[in-house]
């Protein structure tokens, strides 16, 4: 790991005690794991074996070293989630001694709690799982990995996020949010949205996974897959539905900017084999993350504050 | 806009440490703030190709020819249907010096308790003002907000240079008045910019209609202002969050008291008091994420282990130099955040640092208008988008400092014990 002191930069006063953006950040991002650890019960880290959650768990490892996480895992899966991220996952949660908690929305398909939607998505289908989840495991406070800078309306939101026994995100009901004071109050039933990485941007988060040497899935660099072509992304061919009559299956070098499903997670034309390549690449992107690769943020225009509201991330 | 697919990276890009600031931005409805929040995003070439792409499809479905660059920020459905901005948010750029998080605040008037949301964790603060109008009653609500905040540095925007034929004395009068009022708050910094939003002009290009205007562009200003306190100047305050004790293997016997730094520089071997026992003890040792180091500041999150065995938990002050003496008899300046008003009586949870105790308002000798900064006497206590000064006694001691020495130990939220709402904002001490 650096210290700070290794990582100076001029703050515009000259004095030794500058920090760099990442420390600064990282800090902060501490202190949040710190606050809820300090506050409630039962808080749970939402892991999903993506690289935000990943670096969430590598912030938390550090907030509470030598200590274990007093953080539980949890993984709605979709059951269409890469096999290399399942795989890291167990990895990842054996290895730290963690508990992981999953709630599978295949099971709720199975047992007819949950419709498969006619278009095939099972993002969405993630919300009744997760209340669940949360709900039955009574957590009451849920880390997430979102990014303010990720979309619309997630640039309103709190740091500490306030959902009702529906799991159902007011904007109008959120608590002002001042210095780094967050309140975490809320009635039995109630639990509390978490955003460490709230100020971090894709680009802060790749740093941090260089600078810190965070170990990825291999599908976030570059590597060789059969992929088709579908509303302008190129998908993973598999069971989950695809590819479908007209579509042709192709062997291309890729890799993935974000993981989430394989039903709506595209992957991008890509040679960057390392995290400095992906680094330099994202760098000199022209699309931000969700644009290029998220079939399901593109519904409408007001999309992700609906989905806010029904108790989505 | 540039469409090019790949430039060539910057040093920010290839990851070479830059500093963090934050800034808020604060404007009356009509002075063209979203437009130069989209500006300064759009000519540092934060705007992607697809944000673009969306307000440009959003923008024509509603008739408009040009992207509107408001839609960038303007981002909850009710917003985009009033056409005016509700809440703070929050927007991310870099350039190749800085990485700055913009906390965007409307500036409606009823909308006071968001301006000092958005002041409060900002080290910077952009009032814009219209060229044609001036200094108006707005225009110094913002500047006695972000004084009131403790705001360290503010620049004022005259914005629409290009109504007035970019004349230097319009600019000239504007900022001489401003300046005076800012003085006046006890504002130890303000830099004013003459600016075009719409055309451009110096704020983020330098402009080609004013060269009678030797100074930086607002961008330039942003990136070379100081950033943060100087911790070697203050005192070390360190609030305790969490205590840190493995109990197994090789960390057995491991006792760390979890904290970030509010202020101030920590070292092994410091003397230190704890807050509010009052007990002194020495600094033993202290970890930063992971390893050891012999010295910690402010902001950093560490963990200080302390020379003797004494009894420290969640919610005390680890405090070097000269500690704050505790006190159960509060007097702050408050901003009042929430619809149900607060009175005299009124039983509420304060939360200061890591420490949240009951308290009870004794006093709200008066409301201070933002706008005059008279006294208003106020018999029925604070209305939403208050501010005003209030007496508390509370049921435990807490360690605070003047709200103007240290914006984190001098800072605490009210909040309502019977659902958790989140009432007030507290600035202990004087306020101006």
């Amino acid at each position: 790991m650096t210290t700070a002191a290794e990582s100076l930069s001029p703050s515009g006063y000259g004095n030794p005690y500058a920090l760099s953006h990442l420390d600064a950040l990282e800090a902060e991002a501490v202190h949040i794991f710190r606050e809820v650890a300090g506050e409630f019960e039962r808080p749970v880290i939402l892991f999903s074996g993506g690289k935000d959650s990943i670096v969430m768990l590598h912030l938390a490892l550090k907030a509470f070293w030598p200590a274990p996480v007093p953080f539980a895992l949890l993984h709605v899966d979709t059951g269409h989630n890469f096999p290399e991220v399942l795989e890291y996952r167990d990895r990842v949660a054996a290895r730290h001694g963690l508990r992981l908690h999953v709630a599978s929305v295949q099971e709720f398909i199975d047992s007819g709690r949950l419709r498969e939607r006619p278009d095939g998505l099972r993002n969405p289908l993630q919300t009744v799982p997760l209340l669940d989840g949360i709900e039955s495991h009574r957590f009451d406070a849920v880390f997430g990995g979102g990014r303010r800078d990720e979309e619309k309306a997630r640039a309103k939101e709190r740091v500490f996020s306030l959902r009702d026994e529906f799991g159902a995100w007011d904007p109008r009901r959120q608590r002002p949010e001042l210095w780094s004071l967050y309140n975490g109050r809320h009635a039995p039933g109630e639990h509390v949205r978490v955003f460490p990485l709230s100020n971090w941007t894709e680009l802060d988060v790749w740093q941090y996974i260089e600078r810190e040497s965070v170990e990825l899935p291999g599908i976030y660099y570059a590597h060789e897959r059969e992929v088709f072509a579908r509303d302008g992304m190129w998908l993973t061919a598999g069971d989950w539905g695809g590819p479908k009559e007209g579509e042709t299956v192709e062997r291309r070098l890729v890799r993935y900017r974000t993981v989430g499903d394989m039903s709506c997670t595209g992957a991008v034309d890509s040679a960057a084999a390392t995290v400095a390549d992906v680094v330099a690449e994202i760098a000199a992107s022209r699309l931000t993350e969700r644009g290029a690769t998220r079939a399901d943020d593109k519904v409408s225009e007001a999309a992700m504050e609906d989905r806010k509201r029904e108790g989505y991330f | 806009m540039s469409t090019e697919l790949h430039r060539a990276p910057s040093a920010f890009e290839t990851g070479s440490a830059t500093a963090l600031l934050r800034f808020a931005t604060a404007g009356s409805v009509d002075d063209g703030k979203s437009t130069l929040v989209g500006r300064l995003l759009h000519d540092s070439k934060s705007i992607l190709t697809d944000q673009l792409e969306a307000v440009t499809h959003a923008s024509n479905r509603r008739g408009q020819e040009a992207p509107d660059l408001a839609l960038l920020t303007d981002g909850l459905r009710a917003e985009r249907e009033q056409g005016i901005t509700i809440d703070v948010a929050y927007r991310y750029f870099a350039t190749a010096r800085r990485r700055f998080i913009l906390a965007d605040t409307p500036g409606h008037v009823q909308y006071t308790r968001n301006m000092v949301t958005g002041a409060s964790t900002a080290e910077l603060a952009v009032v814009l003002v219209d060229a044609r109008n001036g200094v108006v009653e707005q225009t110094r609500r913002h500047a006695a907000v972000a004084a009131l905040l403790r705001v360290p540095h503010l620049v004022l925007a005259v914005n629409k240079m290009d109504l007035v034929d970019y004349a230097e004395p319009v600019f000239a009068a504007i900022a001489e008045e401003f300046g005076r009022y800012a003085a006046s708050l006890g504002v130890p910094d303000v830099t004013a910019v003459p600016i075009s939003a719409l055309a451009g002009d110096n704020v983020v290009e330098p402009s080609a209609h004013m060269d009678w205007y030797g100074g930086p562009t607002l961008l330039e200003h942003l990136e070379s202002v100081p950033v943060g306190t100087d911790p070697g100047t203050e005192q070390a305050r360190f609030p305790v969050q969490y205590v840190i004790r493995p109990q197994s293997g090789e960390h057995r016997d491991y006792r760390g008291y979890a904290g970030q730094l509010a202020s101030g520089v920590l070292r092994t071997g410091d003397r230190v008091t704890v807050l509010p026992s009052g007990l002194t003890t020495t600094v033993a040792g202290i970890d930063v994420l992971g390893r050891e180091t012999g010295v910690a500041w402010a902001p950093q999150s560490v963990t200080v282990r302390l020379a003797d065995d004494i009894d420290v938990s969640r919610g005390d002050l680890i405090a070097a130099g000269e500690p704050t003496a505790p006190t159960q008899d509060v007097t702050a300046t408050v901003s009042h955040l929430n619809e149900r008003p607060l009175r005299v009586g009124d039983r509420v949870l304060l939360k200061h640092t890591t420490r949240t105790v009951r308290a009870i308002v004794k006093e709200i000798p008066y409301l201070i208008d933002i706008d005059t900064l008279a006294h208003v006497d106020s018999p029925d206590g604070l209305k939403v988008n208050d501010i005003g000064r209030v007496v508390l006694r509370t049921a435990e001691p807490l360690a605070l400092d003047p709200y103007a020495a240290n914006r984190r130990t001098g800072s605490f939220l009210l909040i309502d014990p019977t659902d958790g709402t989140t009432l007030t904002a507290g600035m202990a001490g004087e306020s101006f």
